[in-house]
C-alpha cells in the first residue's frame, strides 16, 4: 500500500538558478546548493535511480547480477587543463574513462558516481555545458550517472573544475583478463592510432602553437571490448594505453608476465601530424597518452581474429598487430626501428620533458 | 613526413652498413682494437640510441658519446644557482624543459617549483621576454643554457629587450663553447679517439673552419654530421673513408644545413652581447679555459649575475661518479661502478645520467648496444 503512494507522489519540483556564477554559497549545503545539483546536474543526468537524492544509490543485486557474476569497481579523478579542447572536454573524459576502466576488466559498466570540486566564480553555464558532455557520452556508453556531489573551493585552490568519477560494473562469467597472462607468441594489437589525446592536450595548452589539426581520440570502448570478447573470449589481457602511453602499459605486461616484448615501429600506428608534433619537441609518441585507444594481448591463433573484429568496428578501423610476446630478457619492451636499428622501450621516469635543441 | 622519411631509408641504411662492414676490413687498426669515434653532440647521441644505430654498426666501431649535452654538462653549482634566483620573491623563472630535471646539491628545479618557486617552462628566450611584458611586476630570468645552437637566439633576445627598454628581463648565462672541451679532450693522456662526428646545429652556425685544428695539429678526421639516421651512418662512412685513405680532413656531411662559414648575422649578435669567460666549469670535466661566455659590461642590466646574487659555490662531482671517463672514452658507461645501481635516470650522480642526451642515460634507457647486437644475430 505504502508503495502504492509513493509511487503516485507528484514529482519533486526542481530548483533552478538565477545567478551566473559560482560563489561559496552553492558549497554551503543550503538551498544554493541544491539549486545547483537539481539545475546543473539532475536535470543532465536524469534517471530513476539519482532522481530520489538520496545519500546513495540502490541496486537490485538480482539486475546485477544478470550481468555476470562478479563486480567490478574503479574511480578515477580528471584533472585537465584545457577544459574543452578539439574533440572532447573534461565531462567526456570523465565519463570514457571510468567506463573504459572498467570495461578492459571485462566488466559491463553500468553505473557511475559524479563528485565535482569546482572553483568560486567560474561561470555556471560552463558547468551545464560540462554535465551536458557528460550526460550525452554516458548515453552513447549505455551508463547511468546515479549519485554525486559537489564541492565549491576558494579561488585558487582548484583549476576551475575537477571531476572524479567512480564506476560499477559486472564483469562476465569465466572472463579473467590479467597482466600476467601473457605468454611468448602471443600478439600485441592496437585499436588505432596512438597518441592523439597527448598531442591534442599539448598543442591546445599552447604550449607550442602549432597548427595542428590533431583531435582527442576520446571514446568510451565498451561496446568495442564487449564484440570482442562475445567471440575473442581467449583474449589474455586488455589495458586502455592512457598516462604513460602504448610504452608504459607494455612495460607492465613485460613485468607482470615475466616476457618480453617487441614491437616494431613500422606497425605502430601513428599520425604524420602525431609524428611531426613529437620530432618539433623532442617528445616520443610512445609515451603519449591516449584516451579511446586499448593494447591488447591475444594468442596467436586469434590474433587475426580479433583484429577483424576491431576493424569492423567504429573504433578500431586502424587496429593493428604491432608486436609480439618473447621470452629472450623477462619485462624487456625493445622496438625495431623503422630504420633497421633495435631499442630499448623503457618506463618513463618522471614526466616527459621536451628537449632544449 | 615528407623531407624528412628520405633520411630515414632503410634500404640506403643497408647498402650504407654494407659499405661500412667493408671499410672496417681494410683498416689496420681494427686487427687489434675497435675504431673509436666520438659523436661531439648529444642530439646525435640521442638519434643513435633512438634509432638503434650503434647495434647496426660492425662491432670493429665504437661511438664514444661526447659532452655535446649542455643539460648534462652543468655543474651542480649552477643549478644551486638557478633555484637561489628562482626561490627569489616576485620571480618567474623560465627554463627550457630538459633542464628542469637536473639535480642540484639540494634540489633541482623542478622540485623547486614544487616547494612555491614559479618556475616556467619555455620553448624559446623570446617567450620568457614576452613573460616579461605580461608581468611588469615581476623579474623574470631567463636560464640561457647550451651551446653555440642557442647561443643566438639568447643573444637576439636580449638585443630586442634592450630595444624595447625592458628592465625586468634577465638572463642567467650558462651558454658554453664546444671547441675548447673538444681540445681538452684531444689534450687528455688517456684519450683514444680516432675520429669525430662533429655538431651538426652547432657548425649551422659557426660554421666549419673553427675545427680545422683537430686536423691540422691532432691529424683527426671530423666530419659535420646532420641528424638524421642516416646522416649519421653517412658520417661514419665518411670518417671511414678517410682513416682508409689515410687522410685527416674537416668534411661537410650537413651541407644542406651547414654553411662552410657559418651564420654571420647570428654570430654577429652572439659578438655583440657575450664575451668568454676565463674558464667555466663543466660537469665531469672540470674546469676548462675559455670554454663559456658571459655577457659583456653594456648588458650588465639583463645578466642575472650582476643584477642578482648568487651564491656562486662550486660542488664537487661525487667522487665515484666517472663521468669523465665515459666522455673520453675510456670507459664504456656499464662499466662505471655506480652506474644503474647509485645513478639511473631518476637519480642522477653523474652528469651523462642527467638529460635522455647523456650517454649513461641513453644506455640506461634504450640499452646496451652490443647486447642489441647479440640478439640481432640471434
Amino acid at each position: 500500500m505504502n508503495k502504492h503512494v509513493v509511487m503516485n507522489k507528484p514529482p519533486r519540483k526542481r530548483g533552478t538558478l538565477s545567478v551566473k556564477k559560482i560563489s561559496l554559497a552553492h558549497g554551503g549545503g543550503g538551498k544554493a546548493m541544491r539549486d545547483l545539483i537539481d539545475d546543473v546536474f539532475v536535470n543532465a543526468f536524469d534517471n530513476s535511480h539519482l532522481a530520489p537524492l538520496e545519500d546513495q544509490a540502490r541496486f537490485s543485486l538480482d539486475d546485477l547480477a544478470k550481468h555476470g557474476d562478479r563486480l567490478a569497481f574503479t574511480t578515477d579523478s580528471y584533472v585537465v587543463d584545457p577544459l574543452f579542447f578539439p574533440g572532447g572536454d573534461i565531462g567526456k573524459l570523465a565519463i570514457c574513462g571510468t567506463v573504459n576502466d572498467l570495461a578492459v576488466g571485462g566488466a559491463t559498466p553500468l553505473y557511475l558516481t559524479c563528485s565535482m570540486i569546482i572553483e568560486e566564480g567560474i561561470e555556471i553555464d560552463l558547468l551545464r555545458r560540462i554535465a551536458a558532455s557528460m550526460a550525452a557520452e554516458a548515453k552513447i556508453a549505455g551508463v547511468q550517472i546515479v549519485t554525486g556531489d559537489t564541492k565549491v573551493v576558494n579561488r585558487g585552490c582548484c583549476d576551475k573544475v575537477f571531476i572524479n568519477t567512480a564506476g560499477i560494473g559486472v564483469i562476465r562469467e569465466n572472463c579473467n583478463l590479467a597482466t600476467g597472462a601473457a605468454e611468448p607468441g602471443d600478439i600485441i594489437l592496437v585499436n588505432g592510432l596512438l597518441g592523439d589525446h597527448g598531442a591534442t592536450i599539448l598543442a591546445a595548452r599552447g604550449d607550442m602553437i602549432l597548427d595542428a589539426p590533431i583531435e582527442s581520440d576520446c571514446a568510451a570502448l565498451n561496446g568495442l571490448i564487449d564484440a570482442l570478447l562475445d567471440d575473442c573470449p581467449e583474449i589474455r589481457f586488455i589495458r586502455d594505453a592512457t598516462r604513460g602511453g602504448l610504452a608504459t602499459v607494455l612495460n607492465e605486461i613485460a613485468e607482470a608476465s615475466g616476457v618480453s616484448i617487441e614491437i616494431s615501429e613500422d606497425k605502430t600506428p601513428l599520425r604524420a601530424e602525431v609524428k611531426g608534433f613529437c620530432e618539433i619537441l623532442g617528445l616520443d609518441p610512445l609515451y603519449l597518452a591516449n584516451e579511446g585507444k586499448l593494447v591488447m594481448v591475444v594468442p596467436p591463433d586469434s590474433a587475426d581474429k580479433a583484429l577483424k573484429i576491431m576493424q569492423s568496428h567504429p573504433l578500431g578501423k586502424g587496429a593493428a598487430a604491432i608486436g609480439e610476446v618473447g621470452d629472450w630478457d623477462a619485462g624487456r619492451v625493445t622496438m625495431l626501428t623503422s630504420f633497421g636499428g633495435r631499442r630499448i622501450v623503457d618506463m618513463l621516469v618522471g614526466e616527459q620533458l621536451p628537449r632544449i635543441c | 613526413m615528407k623531407y624528412v622519411d628520405e633520411f630515414r631509408d632503410p634500404e640506403k641504411a643497408r647498402s650504407l652498413l654494407k659499405e661500412i662492414n667493408r671499410l672496417v676490413t681494410e683498416i689496420d687498426t681494427c686487427k687489434d682494437r675497435p675504431i673509436y669515434i666520438m659523436e661531439v653532440c648529444g642530439g646525435h647521441t640521442h638519434s643513435i640510441f633512438r634509432y638503434g644505430i650503434e647495434g647496426m654498426l660492425p662491432k670493429e666501431i665504437e661511438l664514444i658519446h661526447g659532452p655535446g649535452c649542455p643539460v648534462c654538462v652543468l655543474p651542480m653549482g649552477r643549478v644551486d644557482d638557478c633555484v637561489a634566483l628562482a626561490e627569489m620573491p616576485g620571480t618567474i623563472f623560465t627554463t627550457f624543459g630538459d633542464a628542469m630535471r637536473v639535480p642540484g646539491s639540494k634540489k633541482s628545479l623542478l622540485q623547486a617549483k614544487a616547494d612555491g618557486a614559479d618556475v616556467r617552462m619555455v620553448y624559446s628566450p623570446l617567450d620568457a621576454l614576452q613573460l616579461a611584458k605580461e608581468n611588469p611586476d615581476k623579474e623574470v630570468v631567463f636560464f640561457g643554457l647550451g651551446f653555440e645552437t642557442t647561443m643566438p637566439s639568447t643573444a637576439f633576445t636580449v638585443l630586442q629587450a634592450k630595444k624595447d627598454g625592458i628592465n625586468n628581463f634577465s638572463l642567467f648565462c650558462n651558454h658554453i663553447t664546444i671547441i675548447p672541451t673538444v681540445k681538452a679532450i684531444l689534450d687528455s693522456p688517456d684519450m683514444q679517439i680516432d675520429g669525430f662526428l662533429g655538431p651538426g646545429h652547432v657548425s649551422m652556425v659557426i660554421g666549419t673552419r673553427p675545427y680545422e685544428f683537430i686536423a691540422s695539429h691532432y691529424k683527426r678526421p671530423l666530419v659535420v654530421a646532420g641528424f638524421e639516421p642516416l646522416d649519421v651512418l653517412h658520417s661514419v662512412w665518411m670518417v671511414l673513408m678517410q682513416i682508409v685513405e689515410g687522410r685527416a680532413e674537416i668534411e661537410n656531411q650537413y651541407a644542406r644545413i651547414v654553411p662552410d662559414e657559418g651564420n654571420d648575422e647570428a654570430l654577429a649578435a652572439v659578438a655583440e652581447v657575450f664575451e668568454l669567460r676565463e674558464f667555466f666549469e663543466w660537469r665531469g670535466l672540470g674546469s676548462i679555459d675559455h670554454s663559456g661566455v658571459r655577457m659583456r659590461k653594456e648588458f650588465v642590466a639583463f645578466d642575472a649575475e650582476r643584477k642578482f646574487t648568487v651564491p656562486d659555490i662550486k660542488i664537487a662531482d661525487p667522487k665515484s661518479c666517472q663521468c669523465g671517463e665515459v666522455l673520453k672514452g675510456v670507459i664504456k658507461p656499464f662499466d662505471c661502478k655506480v652506474f644503474g645501481k647509485a645513478c639511473t635516470p631518476e637519480t642522477p650522480l653523474g652528469a651523462l645520467m642527467v638529460s635522455s642526451e647523456g650517454a649513461c642515460a641513453a644506455y640506461y634507457q634504450y640499452g646496451d648496444p652490443a647486447r642489441m647486437r647479440e640478439l640481432e644475430k640471434a
